[in-house]
């Protein structure tokens, strides 16, 4: 039986801001370390393109955009292998033990319509965030987008909405593409802004700490020029989208009256929360943060997780932005370096102090925006005519009267409706559904908890799996018995 | 309805491809997602439930909503396929079928 042999000391999964800053610091250490993105480009999703973007124009896109490719020349530099269109389907601990006995992780990968295993020394998962599920009725239409999405199609491909434009939503994201888009001369025709009014008065205490905040100017410059230039309509209580088979109008409710808007596309957001698939599968431990309403990987001061080897850094861990996200990520590679063997405690540490103050300061601020940008309840657990799962396409009502049934959290929702079962695997619909739950039952998110998540974490083929190289354990496996 | 940025679209390098047999330009880059609706195309397939139509929503390889069948392979991501000369894209009608 042969032992495995250490493709690389590090993998780190996700070259956003976080996966890139790591895998740069690590191989820069004199680490082998492999970075590996399922998009054809890195940047991940905040500096998505930002090597070939055809939006040449600077200004369209704005200055912390373009900061994303200060991140790629240490990367080059650095000597770490970048593997594009990568997925990364899990993380695991192989059958057979490293040499001499060392923890080794192995990891399953698609790349080019091929699986593929890895073995390495430790992994940093900087898997980023994905939208918050924005569910309202209609939201399966086309013509309604993520404005994530909007904001993809515009870095990627140069695309804006041409039809009637609606953005629809809260959170610093619709701004930014509001903001994006007045700077592109793309139409929009009204913001419908649903952040509640009660928030402000939540969020008020936390204002000082928001004045210190780097995005601060930032924040005030985007909303007031957006303000100032295109209809924004506030207090919207109620939101759903009409059409069949293609969208075509987008009535809301404001101060207790319903209204119509004739609609092509529209665009939702609710903020942004941990895209936490991979390190929930890994069996990585979680807790339920209440200030972000959404669940969270536990992780010490470093990134390290509850699983020997796994570590997270970024919007993965928890919602902090583009910059925190960056120093995140040295953080993380700095503490594998350490358990690694190739720097010392103290060394650790010194070279973390810039890293960490520079943390500090991108979170400044951070539970002002967390607190002001909580989506109202009745879009978080939705009605019950509302798809929460889009995959298998189950309403808000069809959970409830589960519940009603006895079903008491996200896993048994599964069996009794197939609920978050679809290839989506409860990415879309995993914090509605114990929002739904939680509401129901009348408990908090917490006590309902999430799903318990499985590799593969994407569906890959069957004729993918097949096809993967066999060790001599595995054929062992097979034929020995 | 999605339409190019005005100087993009005089610098585009075009890229030939068919949409159910019907021929279209992308731009090299152009995730096949993007393609289909910088052709106008907002609905690439319909679910295996219900039947209802679905288009691209997240864009990020996340919501499986712009799963098309691409070069004879169903069941593929729209949004994590560049488009590529000669590509045949074809809009998916219910699951992903046995053969193919």
């Amino acid at each position: 039986m042969s032992a495995p042999k250490f493709d690389f000391d590090i993998a780190v999964v996700g070259s956003g801001p976080a996966g890139l800053a790591a895998a740069a610091l690590a191989a820069s250490k004199g680490a082998s370390v492999v970075l590996l993105d399922e998009q054809a480009e890195p940047g991940g999703q905040i500096y998505r393109a930002v090597t070939e973007t055809p939006v040449r124009d600077r200004k369209v896109l704005g200055p912390d955009y373009w900061h994303g490719a200060e991140l790629l020349g240490p990367l080059r530099d650095s000597g770490a292998a970048h593997w594009p269109g990568a997925t990364v389907w899990s993380v695991a601990r192989p059958r057979e033990d490293g040499p001499d006995g060392e923890r080794s992780i192995q990891i399953g990968l698609s790349r080019n319509g091929a699986a593929a295993m890895l073995i390495v020394r430790h992994v940093i998962l900087a898997t980023g965030a994905l939208e918050r599920p924005f569910p309202i009725p209609g939201w399966t239409l086309p013509g309604v987008l993520g404005a994530g999405a909007a904001q993809v199609l515009l870095k990627t491909s140069g695309l804006v909405p041409s039809g009637a434009t609606v953005m629809a939503g809260s959170g610093p994201l619709l701004w930014l593409l509001a903001w994006q888009y007045l700077q592109a001369g793309a139409r929009i025709d009204a913001i419908l802004d649903t952040t509640p009014k009660q928030n402000w008065r939540a969020a008020l205490p936390l204002l000082p700490g928001f004045l210190r905040s780097p995005y601060l100017a930032k924040g005030m410059k985007l909303m007031l020029e957006v303000r100032r230039k295109l209809t924004v309509i506030g207090n919207v209580t109620a939101l759903r989208a009409d059409g069949d088979g293609a969208l075509k109008s987008v009535t809301y409710t404001r101060n207790g009256t319903e209204h119509r808007l004739p609609a092509d596309t529209l665009l939702l957001h609710h903020g942004v929360v941990p895209n936490l698939n991979l390190a929930n599968a890994t069996g990585c431990a979680q807790r339920w943060d209440e200030q972000q309403r959404c669940w969270r990987p536990t992780t010490d001061a470093w990134g390290a997780t509850s699983v020997e080897g796994v570590s997270l850094a970024g919007d993965g861990a928890g919602i902090g932005g583009a910059r925190a996200a960056e120093e995140a990520g040295r953080l993380a590679a700095l503490d594998a370096l350490h358990r690694l063997g190739r720097i010392g405690r103290e060394q650790r540490d010194q070279l973390a102090a810039p890293h960490r103050a520079a943390l500090d300061r991108a979170l400044t601020g951070r539970a002002f925006l967390d607190t002001l940008y909580t989506p109202a309840e009745a879009f978080r657990a939705p009605a019950d005519d509302t798809i929460v799962c889009r995959c298998e396409e189950i309403t808000a009502g069809a959970v409830r009267e589960a519940v009603r049934l006895g079903c008491s959290g996200p896993n048994q929702a599964k069996s009794f409706l197939r609920c978050g079962m679809g290839p989506c695997q409860g990415r879309l619909c995993g914090p509605t559904v114990t929002e739904v739950i939680a509401a129901e039952r009348g408990v908090s998110p917490a006590e309902v908890g999430y799903y318990r998540l499985r590799p593969p974490v994407k569906p890959i083929t069957l004729a993918e799996l097949a096809a993967l190289p066999k060790t001599d354990a595995d054929i062992d496996a097979v034929f020995k018995h | 309805m999605f339409r190019r940025l005005p100087e993009i679209e005089t610098a585009a390098e075009a890229v030939a491809f068919t949409i159910d047999g019907r021929p279209a330009n992308a731009r090299a880059g152009d995730s096949v997602a993007a393609a289909l609706l910088a052709n106008g195309i907002t609905a690439c397939r319909n679910t295996p439930v219900s039947g209802a139509a679905r288009g691209p929503y997240c864009m990020m390889g996340v919501c499986f909503d712009c799963l098309v069948t691409i070069d004879g392979t169903g069941n593929r991501q729209g949004c994590q396929v560049r488009v590529a000369p000669g590509m045949a894209v074809e809009t998916q009608n219910g699951k992903r079928e046995v053969e193919r």
